[in-house]
Parts: C-alpha cells; structure tokens; sequence
C-alpha cells in the first residue's frame, strides 16, 4: 500500500505554497538507506503543508521534482569524511556545496550535480536545505548501522522543527 | 548519498592509473592500470553487482513481489529489470502478454531508453568530447544545450510516469501486464513534446557525429536480442556478428559467469569462445534495419552504418536509438487503444521460466525457478555491464598500450572516457570516478 501512497504524493506536485522534502537514497545500500526511511517517518508525522517524497538520487529527476516548489528540504546519507553518525545541515541556495562534497559518478547525475547544476541554470528553489548523516557503511543489504540510528531522531527533530518555522515565513525571509 | 573527493598524488617513476572508489564498500567498482618500464603489466576493472544481493533477496518471495524487488537493483533503468523479471516468470507459468498490453510495455522501455540515452549522452559523455571537464562547465559554457537535453529527458520520465505510476521505482509494472492501464488522452497530450523531440535528437546525432573520435576498433562479438519486426526491448531470439541464433531460454547453454578474484565479481563469457559485448553497438550492428525511418536515413546521411566498431561511436547509436525510442513511442500512442483488462489472468505453477530484455547499456537476463504456489525458489540475474566488463578491460589495454606517451592527465581522462563508452551499469553498484596517481 505505501507504494500507492508515495504515488499519489508525488502526483500533488504543484502545490507551490507546499514545503518539498526530498528523501535520497537506496534502501538495500545499508546507510544509503537513511533518505529514504527519514522521508517515510516524515511523512508519518503528517506535517501540515508538507509534501513528501522519495528519490533515488538521479540528478534530473531531482531538479523536475523541486521545479514548483520555493522551498525544499533534500535529506540524504553522507560520506564526507566525518565521524559516522555525525549530523549535518547545509544551505545549499545560498552557498556552493563544499569543495568537499564533489561529484564522484561517472554513471549517474547525482544530488550535488544536481544542486549546482541548478544554480548555473537559475533554477534553484529560493530555499534548499540539506540534511544528512554522515553514514558508516554502504554495502547491499537492508537497514542502517547503529551510528547512524542513533542519529536519525535528532536529525528528524531539526528538520520538524525547521518545517515548522518555515512555514510561518515568507520564503524570502529564509536568507 | 554524497562523497567527499580523493586525493591527486603525484607519478611514481612507473605509472599507475587509478579509479579510485568508496574503500568503505566492500569490491566496490574500480579501475586499476600498471605501467612499469613503459608497457602495461596490469588492467584491472573491478565491479561489484548487487544482483548477487538480490538473488539472494529474491529466493523465498512471492513472485507478484519480483517487479518492485528489482526495479530497485538500478536507480537508472528499473524498467529494464521489471521487464526481463517479468518476461521470465510468464515464462515460467506459460503466459503470453500480446498485444496493446506489450505494446504498452514496449512504451514505457521507449520513455526508459529515452531519460537513459540523454542522461548518458549530454550529461556525462557529450562534455567528454567537447573539452569540458564535467556537465556542469558546459552548462556554463552552453546553458541552452543543457536547458534542451533536461527538457527531452523529461519527456522520457513523463512516459514512465504516466504508464508506471512514477518514475522513480515505478510501481505499476506486474506479472500479467500493470495494475491498471492509461488512459489514451493522457498519452495523447505528449505527443507534440515527443515530435519536438524527435527533432532535437536528430540535432543531437548530428552534432555527436562532428565529434572527434579517438582510433579504438576491436574484434568484438556482438550480442543482442533480435526481432524480426521490431527493434528489441522485449524477447526475441539471441543473435551475434558472428552466427550464434538462439532462443533465450538456451542463453545459458551459451554463455557463462567466471568468478574474476579481481573483480569481486562476474565477467560473463561466451563459452569456447570468450568475451562479447552487449549493448547499442550490439544491437544497431544486429538490427540496423528495424529501426525507424528517420532513424535508419538519419544514421544514413551520417555516414553511420553497420558494422559500427569503435565504441567511442556509441555516443551516434545512442542519438539515433533515442530518435527510433521517441518515433517509436509516437506511433505506440496513436494506435494505443485501452485494453478491457489491465493485465491476463496468473495461474502459477510449478517451472522455470526465462526473460532478457535490452536494457539502454545492453541485454539483460533473468530465470527464476518457481514452486506451484509461485514462490521464487532461486534467481540469476545476469546484467549488461557484467557482460561487457572483459571488453571494458581489453579496451582499456588496448588503448593505453598504444598512448602509453600520453599526457597523465590527458590519457586518465581519456580512460574513463573509455569506461564511459559503455555507460556501465555502476550507479546500481557505486559511485565511481576519481582518478588519482600513485
């Protein structure tokens, strides 16, 4: 049945007074798994005025799901190296993702791509925020290590929060 | 999930050219090349497939389950896997899918080629060719080519939306047919973006065809499914430039895995005979004259014809083969009328059925052992670019030993420029692609 659910809420895009959280990752790739089951327990929370969905990390895909939305909220695994477990949050509309943080495929357009992509074409939401944590492992399989479950719930709180005070503003007022 | 770059460490005395990957995932893909007193004395091209998960994964589950199992083996063509999946358990059970429902499968393979084919070609291959160190400088540079290609992919993710329910791990896919079919007028409203389209995959091939192509031809084998009246995304008969004709439940007859230490993996061979290659190359050598008129006088007027050998061409048969996915899902529309059913009826039984079908980067296969009830008994999931990895591996032999002069950084590039040329199939198995020198 959740497939179901997920489909109709990717079918209410264009809602453009909505808040966009984007849930990315594999959910049998161990961590790279966090995206995904964030954006499910997000959308559990029911958050008013919140629509959520999950990607997979494809960078085209990404830029057409953000495409009516002012503000958006990327949640994805990270491998930046940091200790595993360690939250992270990044204004990504007002600042180059970290030097860091580069493209590494050479198969996919992923999420940093994606973002910077977007910038050059002016086709960045007024508002993207990305969440993540920094992931232990990501070999096949499913679930997510215990550093980064240990994690999850404080990383989910912030962005409930953050939903909540963006809603109350302006997306111009978000800078 | 995003990484944090490597290292660039300066040459030894003897080179070593390194794609270096994820140390955390265990076998994770990755080049290695060893040059000492100026001739090669080692290639290797390491891959890890998750299809060895997922068999694994598969054994035990119902079968109805299969389709949404594998779409999520790859993040870029989960309607190849959902197709080949449900080829071989209809197979199994003595079903035949014909008529609008194949064709609607068909469409959606048609949307799945199209988002694969413009993301490979613009976004990753085109800037190789055209002195850009990655897409995102040519979007600088050129921002309009960028701004089209996005629009033509999005057209292909609009055609596995609307018939697989999302594009992202579409859901609409089962054993029988979909859980429920489109509507006409819904397919109908996309017909003038697939004609504008059309028209600027033409541009494309015509503008891939300027560029310049490095001297790389071999004595491959190609593989590929062929139909007698279709080009091949779903079933037909396996067929090679060099006689083989059989059906695609003898594939394993034929060919097999070898367990490659290296590779923490499986390199498929043909057996007696050794490495082939799958893929566009494979299949416009094989089924030149089922593609589409415009397509076939396009690829004409290029000066691009069968035999194609030099795989850094598959950038011309990928343009042309979105050309024949966008006419071909054109005419599917226009003669698309809503079957009664959305899917025929299951019964399952007890046997062991095989699929293949073409996935954008080659032949993928299934065969699935099922018990009376439908419950998956055991798995084999054999991907293209397992398939193509000995022929990755000769390439990148070959051409290093005969630039072995060249500039680091320019022959690095130009090696994975030669991986590239393959559009292996590594997002389903990682994400790839810093070089670095020791």
């Amino acid at each position: 049945m959740h497939f179901l659910r997920d489909a109709l809420c990717e079918d209410h895009m264009g809602v453009t007074n909505s808040i966009l959280v984007i849930g990315v990752g594999n959910e049998y790739r161990s961590d790279d798994g966090l995206g995904i089951l964030a954006a499910r327990e997000l959308r559990r929370r029911n958050i008013p005025g919140v629509v959520v969905v999950e990607q997979n990390g494809e960078g085209a895909a990404l830029m057409d799901a953000w495409e009516k939305y002012d503000r958006v909220i990327i949640v994805d695994a990270l491998d930046c190296g940091a200790a595993s477990g360690d939250v992270h949050r990044l204004d990504a509309a007002s600042k180059r993702i970290p030097a860091h943080f580069v493209h590494y495929s050479s198969h996919a357009f992923g999420v940093v791509e994606a973002i910077e992509m977007a910038r050059q074409l002016h086709r960045l939401p007024h508002v993207l925020l990305l969440y993540g944590i920094e992931g232990q492992q990501f070999d096949v399989g499913p679930g997510l290590t215990d550093a980064v479950l240990k994690s999850m719930p404080d990383m989910l709180s912030s962005i409930e929060s953050e939903l909540k005070r963006m809603r109350t503003l302006p997306p111009e007022a978000h800078n | 999930m995003l990484r944090r770059s490597g290292k660039r460490v300066k040459p030894m005395k003897n080179r070593v050219i390194k794609v270096d990957t994820l140390a955390r995932v265990e076998g994770e893909g990755g080049v290695f090349i060893k040059i000492s007193d100026g001739k090669i004395t080692d290639v290797k091209f390491r891959i890890y497939e998750p299809p060895r998960f997922f068999e694994a994964f598969l054994r035990g589950r119902n079968y109805s389950e299969a389709p949404d199992i594998t779409a999520r083996i790859c993040g870029i063509c989960p309607i190849a896997y959902q197709m080949s999946a449900v080829h071989a358990i209809e197979d199994a059970f003595d079903v035949t899918v014909g008529g609008q429902l194949r064709a609607l499968r068909r469409l959606i393979y048609c949307g799945e080629w199209i988002e694969s084919h413009v993301l490979h070609v613009y976004m990753l291959h085109a800037p190789d060719f055209l002195g850009y160190e990655d897409v995102l400088q040519l979007a600088k540079d050129k921002p309009d080519v960028v701004k089209t290609a996005l629009r033509m992919k999005k057209i292909g993710n609009e055609l596995v939306r609307i018939i697989g329910g999302r594009e992202i791990h579409p859901i609409n896919v089962k054993v029988g047919g979909f859980y429920r079919v489109p509507r006409k007028k819904d397919l109908l409203a996309l017909v003038d973006d697939l004609q504008w389209a059309r028209d600027r995959a033409v541009d494309t091939a015509k503008l891939v065809a300027t560029f310049e192509f490095p001297d790389l031809e071999q004595d491959y084998e190609f593989v590929a499914l062929h139909h007698p009246d279709e080009y091949p995304f779903n079933g037909g008969r396996f067929i090679s430039t060099r006689g083989l004709d059989i059906a695609i439940r003898e594939y394993e007859f034929h060919f097999e895995e070898r367990h490659i230490p290296h590779a923490n993996a499986l390199h498929s061979v043909q057996k007696g005979v050794g490495a082939y290659q799958v893929g566009p190359l494979a299949r416009f050598n094989l089924n030149f004259d089922q593609l589409t008129p415009i397509a076939r006088q396009v690829a004409q007027d290029l000066g691009a014809l069968p035999p194609i050998k030099n795989p850094f061409k598959s950038i011309i048969v990928r343009s042309i083969e979105t050309i024949y996915a966008l006419e071909e899902a054109h005419r599917i529309i226009e003669q698309y009328e809503e079957p009664d059913a959305p899917a025929v009826k299951i019964v399952p039984q007890a046997g062991i059925g095989f699929g293949a079908s073409e996935a954008p980067r080659g032949t993928l296969y299934h065969r699935y052992r099922l018990d009376d009830e439908g419950v998956i008994l055991d798995a084999k999931i054999v991907p293209p670019t397992a398939q193509n990895q000995p022929s990755i591996e000769s390439d990148m032999r070959k051409f290093v030993s005969t630039h072995i002069d060249m500039d680091r950084e320019q022959l690095t590039w130009r090696v994975e420029q030669a991986i590239r040329n393959y559009d292996p199939c590594i997002s389903c198995a990682t994400h790839f692609v810093k070089i670095t020198w020791e």
